[in-house]
């Protein structure tokens, strides 16, 4: 792994990450980094651990009160498990989008503004722009710019799950973790998502979960596979869909199984 | 298995290239008999059987679209398929030349050959041999095999200068040879390039089992 990711800023590193759920064991010796500006691709079937450790992240888990962690997780040099960590401000720069598109019940404008809104003290020019700036980054400031006023609820689903990472844009996060975001989209909104993950590694790191490989070889620089709580394989997207060093991981993409 | 009709589906098309390399082999084999005993109708039924090599191929063309398009292959099943697609294109190609021998064939007809054919059929028989190698380590997935495959095609390149070098020095000697010269240097040269489709085929195998691409010639 050293070699692979020699040419990268590592902005999330793991290290022997073990997690339970009660006496089931979900994560097993979970080590991996995850380099910085490059989409990251999380594949494996359900039950693998994918999204368990997505929301190790950003401490997600934390709500599960069965659920217990061991192992070193680090964002930077911030220590995510440190005993001193404010899991909101943590929250703040480790945004997270969601399978289904869940924004809040007010208005457009309102849900961007929401979160500045808690953590700074913007006067209205600022948050104006800030609303701005984070939808036209979300892609959706066109189609939505002659009604922020209107529900939030009266979006399509694309345009939903664009709000919500416009949402997450807003409080200016440095990693954003996707958790299938597509998979309640119709392709075109799926193609536009993409694009704009795309875009977004610019200027953010984004780890992405998903079931559809398709997507995942299209969308990411590099792609972990799991299986069963473990990591089998980590490494660059198109060396992992064309010529995997695992057979599992061979097995898995080509339908074999799972 | 998890997507059954998928995976049988890459079954056949295998057995469909397979079935191409048995009909371009036999395609050489009559093309060359057909040659050393004058024999016009044998040639041309050579010329109307590459439809049927044509017919396969394209199939084999469709089949492939059809399953990228609706499976979206990824790994080994996408370095089948394109490895398949290459082949396809080999095959087609060394059929044609096939076709090219037994054209020259009908073209010379009963005119008696300025020498006996002895390398001719020799570098025909090192190529079957190669398709026949190249075609098992394609269903064995071997590798190793196709490397070993593809050196023959250096017997055959030294088969095809010595043809040439002969050749020549019987143009060279008497110049009523040259028509029927360069007939069968037109031949030795078609059998040559068809060493060089079947190299070719080699590199494909030898990326579809370990996704490295390789030049063998």
């Amino acid at each position: 792994m050293i070699k692979l990711l020699e040419n990268e800023t590592i902005e999330i590193e793991s290290i022997d990450i073990n997690l339970w759920y009660d006496d089931v064991q979900a994560l097993k010796d979970i080590s991996i980094k995850l380099p910085k500006n490059k989409v990251t691709a999380i594949i494996g079937p359900s039950g693998c651990g994918k999204s368990t450790f997505l929301r190790c992240i950003n401490r997600m888990n934390d709500l599960i009160k069965t659920c217990r962690v061991t192992g070193e997780l680090l964002c930077g040099s911030t220590d995510i498990y440190g005993k001193d960590i404010d899991v909101i401000t943590l929250r703040k720069k480790i945004g997270m989008v969601f399978q289904k598109p869940n924004p809040f019940p007010m208005s457009i404008y309102d849900n961007i503004a929401y979160g500045p809104r808690i953590h700074n003290n913007l006067n209205k020019n600022k948050l104006n722009d800030l609303v701005e700036e984070s939808l036209r980054s979300a892609a959706l400031w066109d189609e939505v710019k002659d009604k922020l006023n209107k529900s939030a609820l009266s979006l399509s689903g694309g345009q939903q799950q664009r709000l919500c990472i416009a949402r997450t844009l807003a409080v200016k996060p440095e990693v954003i973790l996707f958790d299938e975001p597509c998979s309640a989209l119709d392709p075109i909104s799926t193609t536009r998502i993409e694009d704009l993950i795309g875009k977004l590694k610019k200027d953010y790191t984004i780890i992405i979960v998903t079931h559809n490989m398709q997507q995942a070889a299209r969308a990411s620089d590099y792609t972990a596979f799991f299986l069963l709580g473990e990591m089998i394989e980590f490494g660059k997207t198109k060396i992992i869909f064309e010529k995997p060093k695992q057979k599992s991981t061979e097995d898995y993409i080509t339908g074999r199984f799972g | 298995m998890v997507r059954d009709k998928y995976h049988n589906q890459l079954i056949q098309l295998q057995e469909k290239i397979s079935s191409l390399s048995e009909l371009v082999k036999n395609a050489i084999k009559e093309s060359i008999i057909s040659l050393q005993d004058h024999n016009v109708e044998q040639a041309v039924d050579v010329i109307k059987d590459d439809i049927k090599i044509d017919e396969i191929s394209t199939q084999i063309e469709i089949d492939c679209m059809r399953l990228l398009a609706l499976q979206q292959p990824l790994a080994r099943d996408l370095r089948l398929i394109v490895a398949i697609i290459k082949i396809n294109i080999d095959l087609e190609r060394t059929g044609d030349l096939a076709v090219a021998i037994a054209k020259v064939t009908v073209a010379i007809d009963n005119e008696i050959h300025i020498k006996p054919l002895v390398d001719i059929p020799r570098m025909a028989t090192v190529v079957c041999k190669m398709i026949d190698g190249a075609q098992r380590a394609f269903c064995e997935s071997d590798s190793d095999l196709a490397y070993d495959i593809a050196i023959f095609d250096n017997e055959v390149d030294a088969l095809y200068n010595q043809v040439w070098r002969e050749i020549m020095t019987l143009m060279i000697e008497n110049p009523h040879n040259i028509r029927n010269a360069s007939q069968l240097t037109l031949i030795a040269r078609n059998l040559e390039r068809m060493g060089d489709h079947v190299s070719n085929m080699c590199e494909s195998i030898v990326y579809m089992v370990t996704g490295k691409r390789v030049k063998l010639n």
